[in-house]
């Protein structure tokens, strides 16, 4: 596999306290890798190890191959979960300003900056100051000073957090089409449902370690455990027969899903030997079926079962 | 453009525009000429105003001791005996009663001063000397001196100084010598307090802001500092310098339109060798002399060295002081550090300098990097030996760098540590980056 992002077995101490356990992660160029894990867990520390404001007590981190260098500040775009701006500041002088210390000359950043502005559709806030703006308003800008000098690597730190619905969108979009264009990205965020849809890979940290990492629909694979959530139209005269009949034959529980009727909803554990297609016909006895899912774990899920396995 | 000028370019703007700063460059030249202008007003209003005195000389002693001045009167009533000139003093609402006792042998105990108010010490000095003059003459003529002859026996010797390669100095020089040190070592304080602040204030700003991680994912810490330094002085000498151009013209004008001599405000604090200077044309001519012997391309260098390195040097400590904490409120409990050796410079210069310019005491201090830049700059119109010069310099460029780093440290640690002490051999990671 082709990665953008390395990190060997990086450990961290504050004093007394471990913040990172030897973890390793493999970011492939082109993914939009997820790292997840509750608040504490150690992310952060991680990310500011990658953007090189704090350094590993062991351990190494190569970006495209080779280690971490001063240079490298140049291929990152790092949006920190404090988000921040110089409040007094004009907003295109800052942008520029920012993008300048990132490397880029000044009519390069003038060029970069319109076309965000244009895009973004932002360009009457140029001359404002950034308290004058909202903190939306604040957090677009934030985002275009992250992007601006088109980074090989965008960091997101909880990158949706004060934005609204349709801004959170609109820069969902944004990294999908920067992504399109080549950009690494890394996501971290507490909240794993999240970014779940976004992410190709992901990895979970745990108290200071790694617990699971790869890629997330094999992992998917690997978690899912061949559970079905069904519906059945059945009689009423029939039902609570039918529902016996199911419990005695397979490993049920309620299952809980939107519908229109009062089917009977079970999900139906089928086991390492069960097949689908069998469980398919065999509900067909019973009355018209409405509903047949497979139940896919969520990250959430496999966080929680890793946890609680590696206790 | 380089970083460090970027960021040098960015403080420098970000100061200057700042509205308080615009207000101060333009206010305080105002307020200051307005001062000077009261003051100055003040001064002629206060000895315009003549005061006099009853005098009550029961002795009989002191009929033509006091003589009229261009600020105080004397009034004789004798004839109407104490009480009675008290009632008239009080009446007339004069400044005071001076009452002399009659003479017991060759003593006179009990001479009163009766006022509404505590007179000046100076007009007590003045009672004093006259009344004890008059009687050192009696006391003289009863021996049977003649105060003529005593008068003309008096000699005025003015001791001439000059090294051993010949070239001559006066205790004129030695005047100046002072004044010159010590006028720069006080500037050099007043730079540092007003300015150093700025630099803290600005270090704290990426902070409050919460910039902070974008800025130091972006540039080194100590690149970040250097330039907040370097474009917070930048600023500070703009704002200096048009104090400096604008007082001045302001002075030039008020003292033009109102006719006020804006030396008369500051002449109550000159010193006696100062007015003699500016009484005597000869003394002037002398004055000018002696200033042309001082050693000024030495003076020149060591003064721009010293001033921009002990403000360096006292601004990365500032810095450091802002790098450690998260607002400004905190900030007070660091102050001790800056100021007392501030004042402790001072102090020396004023005392161990002045008194014995190549002393131990001031040689050890002009040494010292935290007290070198005022102190130094008080030697060196004395003329320093050139090892204790580059071994002060070297030392305080040192300090400074070594301060900045240690601020950048700081600062890096800080925004890390969630109010843990991280420990040395943390601090010592920090070094490779």
């Amino acid at each position: 596999m082709n990665s953008l992002l390395v990190t060997d077995a990086v450990s961290k101490k504050f004093g007394d306290f471990t913040a990172l356990n030897g973890v390793s992660i493999d970011v492939p160029k082109g993914s939009i890798f997820g790292l997840l894990g509750p608040n504490g867990a150690g992310k952060t520390t991680l990310i500011r190890i990658i953007n090189q404001i704090t350094m590993p007590d062991t351990g190494r981190v190569l970006l495209d191959g080779s280690p971490l260098e001063q240079h490298h500040i140049a291929d990152i775009g790092y949006m920190p979960e404090e988000r921040g701006l110089y409040k007094s500041m004009k907003v295109g002088e800052q942008v520029l300003y920012l993008a300048q210390l990132k490397g880029l000359s000044k009519q390069e950043a003038q060029k970069r900056a319109k076309y965000w502005f244009d895009k973004l559709d932002i360009g009457a806030w140029w001359g404002k100051k950034i308290q004058e703006l909202s903190k939306g308003q604040a957090q677009k800008i934030q985002f275009v000073v992250t992007v601006m000098h088109n980074p090989k690597l965008l960091i997101f730190d909880e990158p949706f957090s004060g934005f609204d619905p349709i801004n959170a969108n609109l820069i969902k979009d944004e990294i999908l089409q920067l992504r399109e264009e080549g950009a690494t990205v890394i996501f971290s965020t507490h909240r794993m449902e999240s970014v779940e849809e976004l992410c190709d890979h992901i990895a979970l940290i745990h108290k200071s370690n790694k617990v699971l990492d790869g890629e997330i629909n094999s992992i998917k694979r690997a978690y899912k455990n061949n559970i079905f959530d069904i519906g059945v139209d059945v009689d009423s005269a029939a039902f609570a027969k039918a529902e016996t009949t199911l419990s005695q034959k397979f490993n049920c529980a309620p299952a809980t899903f939107k519908s229109l009727g009062n089917e009977l909803k079970l999900r139906i554990q089928l086991g390492a030997e069960g097949v689908p297609n069998a469980l398919l016909s065999e509900l067909q006895n019973y009355g018209q079926v409405t509903h047949f899912t497979e139940v896919i774990p969520s990250v959430n899920d496999i966080f929680i079962q890793t946890v609680n396995e590696n206790l | 453009m380089s970083v460090l000028s970027l960021i040098i370019k960015r403080e420098y703007i970000a100061r200057v525009r700042n509205k308080s700063f615009l207000i101060m460059t333009f206010l305080s030249p105002m307020i200051l000429v307005g001062m000077v202008l009261l003051i100055s007003y003040l001064t002629q209003l206060n000895s315009h105003e003549k005061r006099t005195i009853v005098l009550v000389d029961d002795s009989g002693l002191f009929g033509n001791a006091f003589v009229d001045t261009e600020d105080t009167g004397y009034l004789m009533l004798t004839d109407q005996g104490l009480e009675a000139a008290k009632i008239v003093a009080k009446n007339e609402e004069y400044y005071g009663l001076i009452h002399i006792p009659k003479r017991e042998g060759n003593l006179l105990e009990g001479v009163t001063f009766y006022g509404n108010e505590t007179p000046s010490f100076g007009l007590v000095e003045s009672i004093e000397k006259r009344v004890e003059k008059k009687l050192e003459n009696l006391n003289l003529l009863n021996q049977g001196v003649d105060l003529v002859v005593l008068e003309t026996s008096k000699t005025n010797i003015n001791l001439n100084i000059e090294n051993f390669s010949g070239e001559k100095s006066s205790k004129m020089s030695n005047w100046i010598k002072a004044g010159f040190g010590g006028a720069a070592g006080y500037l050099l304080m007043m730079f540092i307090i007003i300015y150093g602040n700025m630099v803290m204030r600005s270090v704290i700003e990426e902070k409050t802001n919460r910039i902070i991680e974008v800025i130091i994912s972006s540039v080194k810490p100590f690149q970040l500092m250097m330039g907040k330094i370097l474009g917070t002085t930048l600023a500070g000498i703009t704002q200096f310098g048009i104090w400096v151009i604008l007082g001045t013209v302001l002075l030039t004008i008020a003292s033009l339109v109102f006719g006020i001599d804006p030396s008369a405000a500051s002449g109550g604090a000159m010193s006696g060798e100062a007015q003699a200077i500016a009484n005597d044309p000869d003394m002037a001519a002398q004055f000018i002399t002696e200033v042309g012997k001082l050693p000024l391309m030495q003076l020149v260098f060591g003064f721009l060295i010293y001033f921009i390195g002990g403000y360096f040097l006292y601004s990365s400590i500032y810095a450091a002081i802002g790098a450690a904490v998260d607002n400004e409120t905190d900030t007070q409990q660091f102050m001790l550090p800056i100021i007392m050796p501030l004042m402790l410079a001072i102090y020396v210069g004023f005392f161990a300098v002045i008194d014995n310019p190549h002393g131990t005491v001031a040689t050890i201090f002009s040494i010292i990097p935290l007290t070198s830049p005022i102190v130094m700059l008080m030697r060196i119109p004395f003329e320093v030996p050139m090892w204790q010069l580059a071994l002060s310099i070297t030392l305080l460029i040192g300090s400074f760098i070594f301060t900045v780093w240690f601020a950048a440290k700081i600062y890096r640690v800080g925004i890390l540590m969630y109010g843990k002490k991280p420990t040395y051999r943390e601090i010592f990671k920090w070094l490779k980056y």
